[in-house]
């Protein structure tokens, strides 16, 4: 299960406006320990463009469609970004799968 | 805006019977080699999806085929509806200002994305890809990429998207086989982005050459490389290529050739004296502009001519002025503060007009991409939410303006034929249905004629 899909299944308002197809940035979060951040796999090409765009980037930013469950991240604290950017004009809100 | 505010209601007007501007007619129509092909058509859909729920709000009405300056004007609007936003883009080019700039041959990009989007405006622009086998395009941004991929990319590869069918015919005959992407600057300043890059890098069979030369960086290169994520996954890059690209020795293999430090001084004409044969190159180097801080290119007066018979010139749009809308002609843009367009009183204060908002690249001018748009879009929604709140929108004359209705009257009185959202469904319908006979999403209407018929059918 990814971060997202998580925050979905808990009613968490992180967006994932192109549905976790890296298209945007929308669910663009903040790993808080630079240890965790350092226990997840390097971001691909594609979630780097993506994150070039993200509102806020920092050292330690993902996006939450591709940071994926498992134990040792158990513990891994995620901030929303300052600003967040509701790509969805109409509040549509996609549902948890 | 129909989320913000429970009562409001939005007419959203466009010049076109189709709707979605340039996610119809600006994005390319392929976009090879990632292993998330499919996502043009998927994000393309999604983006397509949120607008039509928003169309499908009862408080929201869409008239295509409604033309601000002939249709109707910008004051009529004014007195119809409580605010007006415009966001009608950046349809105009910016010009080179060079000698033989109207030669044949010479268009801008924006021309050959509409033509091969099947934009009504453009359909008959038929440019010539058989006359030569080289293209030169000024300009590295994004467009520019665009623009190179579809004259190098094998036509099979083609043929399964929504590219215009007149443009699939061109490009089956053409014998274009050199791109020349031609940039004032280096590597370090080069427009486009890191995806767009890597998707042109990674074409099958086609043969990339950069020179290593242009990679050497100055002082002021490694400060901006430092300042900017994009700007260094751009340079690494284009690093990378310019080291793991072999000498070719196939023959017919597609060429496609970064010139950087190159500014055009002039197109020369063929024999016939009407279409170009080349164009004449200026060398520079980069200078420090003092007052921004950026580096700048500056003519070194040494020459050299490159032949060509097609130049495709991407150097960036221009917003197209309307009647009665404050216009910076320097910067082609409305000015503005958070959206909130600007005027100039009689002792040349500016003055907030009330009522009249902007967003887009008519508000920031023709960059940024999709979630650029997006985050303006929100500033000036913001700016229009605080303005009502503070009653600041309320008529002055006291009784309620007549918005939709006042619309469906100037229309009416004009016999204008608008096209409702209803008549954009059947247009893509039919779109999709003769795209399924030859295995693509759709088979766009290129012609205004065609379209408004298939409104009516």
């Amino acid at each position: 299960m990814s971060m997202l899909e998580a925050a979905h299944q808990n009613d968490i308002d992180l967006e994932g406006a192109c549905e976790g197809s890296l298209a945007c940035s929308t669910c663009h979060v903040i790993v808080m320990d630079v240890d965790y951040y350092k226990k997840l796999e390097e971001p691909t090409d594609e979630e780097n463009d993506m994150l070039d765009l993200a509102f806020g980037l920092t050292e330690t930013s993902r996006l939450g469609c591709q940071v994926i469950a498992k134990p040792e991240l158990d513990g891994m604290r995620l901030a929303l970004p300052a600003a967040t950017r509701n790509f969805a004009v109409d509040g549509f809100k996609p549902k948890p799968h | 805006m129909l989320k913000a505010l429970d009562g409001a209601e939005v007419d959203i007007l466009d010049r076109l019977p189709t709707p979605f501007g340039l996610v119809r007619s600006g994005v390319a129509p392929d976009h090879p080699e990632t292993k998330l092909s499919h996502l043009p058509e998927t994000w393309k859909q999604i983006v397509v999806n949120q607008f039509s729920r928003v169309a499908a709000n009862e408080r929201c009405s869409f008239f295509g085929n409604v033309n601000l300056g002939t249709t109707v004007s910008l004051s009529d609007l004014c007195k119809m509806y409580d605010a007006v936003v415009l966001a009608y883009g950046a349809e105009s080019d910016r010009y080179l200002g060079v000698p033989g700039e109207d030669l044949g041959g010479i268009y801008s990009a924006r021309e050959f994305v509409w033509w091969y989007n099947g934009h009504p405006d453009c359909s008959n622009v038929s440019p010539d890809l058989k006359n030569t086998d080289t293209a030169v395009v000024l300009g590295q941004g994004n467009v520019a990429l665009d623009v190179a991929r579809i004259l190098l990319r094998p036509i099979n590869e083609l043929e399964t998207t929504d590219i215009a069918e007149h443009a699939l015919t061109s490009l089956r005959e053409s014998t274009i086989r050199k791109v020349y992407l031609v940039g004032r600057r280096g590597p370090v300043q080069a427009a486009c982005t890191a995806k767009e890059l890597r998707e042109i890098l990674g074409i099958k069979d086609l043969h990339v050459c950069i020179q290593k030369a242009d990679l050497l960086t100055s002082a002021a290169d490694e400060e901006e490389l430092k300042k900017g994520r994009i700007q260094r996954r751009v340079y690494e890059l284009f690093s990378k290529a310019a080291t793991s690209h072999q000498q070719h020795d196939i023959v017919g293999q597609r060429e496609l050739h970064f010139m950087f430090f190159r500014k055009p001084d002039r197109f020369l004409p063929s024999e016939s004296g009407n279409t170009v044969s080349g164009v004449r190159l200026e060398k520079t180097c980069l200078k420090e502009n003092g007052a921004s801080g950026k580096q700048v290119a500056v003519g070194t007066g040494q020459f050299e001519d490159l032949k060509c018979g097609l130049v495709l010139k991407s150097v960036g749009y221009k917003s197209v002025p309307v009647d009665g809308l404050p216009f910076d002609e320097y910067r082609g843009v409305v000015p503005n503060m958070k959206g909130r367009v600007l005027s100039l009183d009689q002792a040349e204060h500016a003055i907030v007009e009330k009522g009249l908002y902007v967003t887009g690249w008519l508000k920031r001018g023709p960059t940024g991409i999709i979630a650029t748009n997006l985050y303006c879009a929100e500033e000036t929604v913001a700016s229009i939410l605080e303005d009502f709140k503070n009653g600041l929108l309320t008529p002055s004359s006291g009784s309620p303006k007549p918005g939709r209705q006042g619309l469906l009257q100037v229309l009416e009185n004009k016999n204008a034929r608008f096209v409702p959202f209803s008549g954009w469904e059947k247009i893509d319908t039919k779109e999709r249905m003769e795209g399924e006979l030859r295995n693509k999403p759709r088979k766009k209407i290129t012609t205004w004629e065609e379209l408004l018929l298939a409104v009516d059918g």
